[in-house]
């Protein structure tokens, strides 16, 4: 209850700052919707020159992007700790969030908190839905439910690692530059997982389980079952779970490891 | 005056030696890179045997060139130049006796050198040994590539010179900066080479100068483009640089004008 209202009132704090520049607000949501753009039209232009991408048609794999643009909407709404090394460690703000009650990450979470990020799900949604149809699936109420169990799943995912990626900063002091890095690699969870060879597919199957935001879920309401990938998505919930106790854990390690700036 | 400079460069290149343990993690990442555009390639490939004038191992050639090539010339001048503005050091750079621009370049350059030597060199070893990457015979070739790529670098560094100014008129550009990063990716050919293009997005990409980047000198370097053609290259390449001297020029006259420092 205590956490609610912290949200609440976080929310409304984002509202008052962001309406002071309200031009700039529109700018961003321009700007995300055309950073998704952008990855859209490599699909578009790889499928003006192939038919199919290991074996996986156009609308597929649009449909795949469009599930993929879900979580990571959300994700990025309630996850912006892109320079967090920089802000609460090398500047100290982490003393100032250590001293009050809420947990430390809830509390830098909404201190970040970047609502415009939810108009991508949106729009993710749309693609889906436009891809639905274009591929004639037939659509149950369960299909609902499982979507809210993969986004939650996926979601999951992606605060683990990056939680667990953030957390490096306790225990190096050196700037690491791998978030953007980590960026490049979450994106090939959008294309088919058989077209890599099988150190790739179980790097992005196990280790840094990217496919399971994009084509693993999605190949359940495809109904593509090569590899087991549709009966392999059941389990998105279960490794979101995996993952997020991890990177909580390695963040709690690290909070530990935290001194403060000098001066 | 020119030793200021060159201070600059070596300050930066000792910065980055400093955190050199993080570009380890960086070269295994690029090396992932390759290898997912190279699976990524071979399924659009499929069966056929050419596709915008590559074959597939030029392809593969020309994904781990153009990686690499990114390793070296990529920068945050565009951050880092935004950053200043904000937070108001500008000012104090203003009053300096060198110009700031020179400066950015500089750092910018030291950086340059260091993700040469100890990103791009090493990257393009092990992707030559984990892939099928044929590089060119004759050492003209090389040489040509090399002049190429330190276009390449001005050209880009120009560019995000360009991006991170414009935070002198808006107040927050993180958004613009986002944006950016992906065109650069797209539009230079790192991504998808520029003659894949829906025909309307070539021509026009024939009047940016983002091609000058990546897409042409790694056409060169993959031997697709040869003789008085690959030295067209060089020369559109110096023009793009000399031409985009003016708009940053130009902006940073302006905007030195209405520089105001939120919260400072």
């Amino acid at each position: 209850m205590f956490y609610a209202t912290l949200l609440w009132e976080y929310m409304k704090n984002y509202a008052k700052t962001r309406l002071t520049y309200r031009a700039d607000f529109w700018l961003e949501v321009l700007s995300d919707l055309m950073f998704q753009g952008l990855n859209l039209i490599f699909i578009l232009i790889v499928f003006q020159h192939t038919p199919t991408l290991g074996g996986w048609s156009e609308a597929e794999v649009v449909f795949v992007y469009g599930f993929f643009m879900v979580p990571y909407g959300i994700f990025t709404t309630f996850f912006n700790l892109w320079n967090f090394s920089e802000r609460y460690i090398v500047k100290g703000e982490m003393d100032r969030v250590l001293t009050r009650p809420a947990h430390n990450l809830y509390q830098i979470l909404l201190e970040n908190i970047d609502p415009p990020s939810l108009i991508g799900s949106a729009v993710g949604l749309v693609i889906m839905g436009l891809s639905w149809s274009q591929l004639g699936l037939p659509f149950e109420v369960l299909d609902l439910v499982m979507l809210l169990v993969f986004v939650i799943g996926a979601v999951m995912i992606y605060a683990g690692l990056y939680t667990a990626l953030t957390a490096i900063s306790f225990y190096s002091d050196a700037p690491t530059g791998i978030l953007p890095l980590m960026y490049n690699i979450q994106g090939y969870g959008r294309y088919p997982i058989n077209i890599y060879n099988k150190a790739i597919r179980f790097l992005l199957t196990w280790l840094l389980p990217f496919a399971f935001v994009g084509v693993i879920p999605a190949s359940y309401f495809l109904g593509r079952n090569e590899d087991g990938l549709s009966t392999l998505a059941l389990y998105t919930p279960l490794v979101g779970a995996i993952v997020l106790v991890i990177g909580l854990t390695i963040w709690n390690r690290g909070i530990k490891r935290y001194r403060g700036a000098g001066s | 005056m020119l030793s200021a400079y060159m201070d600059l460069i070596r300050i930066r290149f000792i910065m980055m030696l400093a955190y050199r343990v993080n570009y380890y993690s960086g070269i295994l990442i690029y090396t992932l890179n390759i290898g997912a555009y190279y699976f990524l390639w071979q399924a659009i490939y499929n069966n056929q045997t050419e596709l915008g004038g590559f074959t597939l191992a030029q392809m593969t050639t020309y994904v781990a060139v153009s990686w690499m090539a990114r390793a070296f010339y990529f920068n945050n001048l565009d951050r880092e130049i935004a950053n200043e503005i904000r937070d108001g050091s500008v000012a104090i750079q203003f009053i300096r006796p060198y110009s700031y621009l020179m400066v950015k370049m500089m750092q910018g350059f030291g950086e340059g050198i260091f993700r040469l030597v100890l990103f791009m060199a090493p990257g393009m070893v092990l992707a030559c040994l984990l892939f099928p990457v044929s590089l060119p015979t004759d050492p003209g070739t090389w040489a040509l590539y090399l002049v190429m790529l330190a276009f390449s670098f001005l050209i880009n560094s120009q560019i995000n010179m360009l991006t991170g100014l414009f935070a002198f008129f808006v107040e927050n550009n993180e958004g613009m900066l986002r944006m950016k990063r992906v065109l650069v990716d797209l539009f230079t050919g790192v991504v998808v080479p520029i003659s894949l293009f829906p025909g309307w997005l070539e021509v026009l990409m024939k009047w940016l100068p983002f091609q000058a980047i990546t897409y042409l000198p790694s056409s060169v370097f993959t031997g697709r483009t040869t003789g008085v053609d690959a030295w067209h290259v060089l020369l559109l390449q110096a023009i793009w640089f000399l031409v985009l001297i003016v708009p940053i020029l130009w902006v940073w006259r302006k905007a030195r004008t209405r520089l105001f420092v939120q919260g400072g």
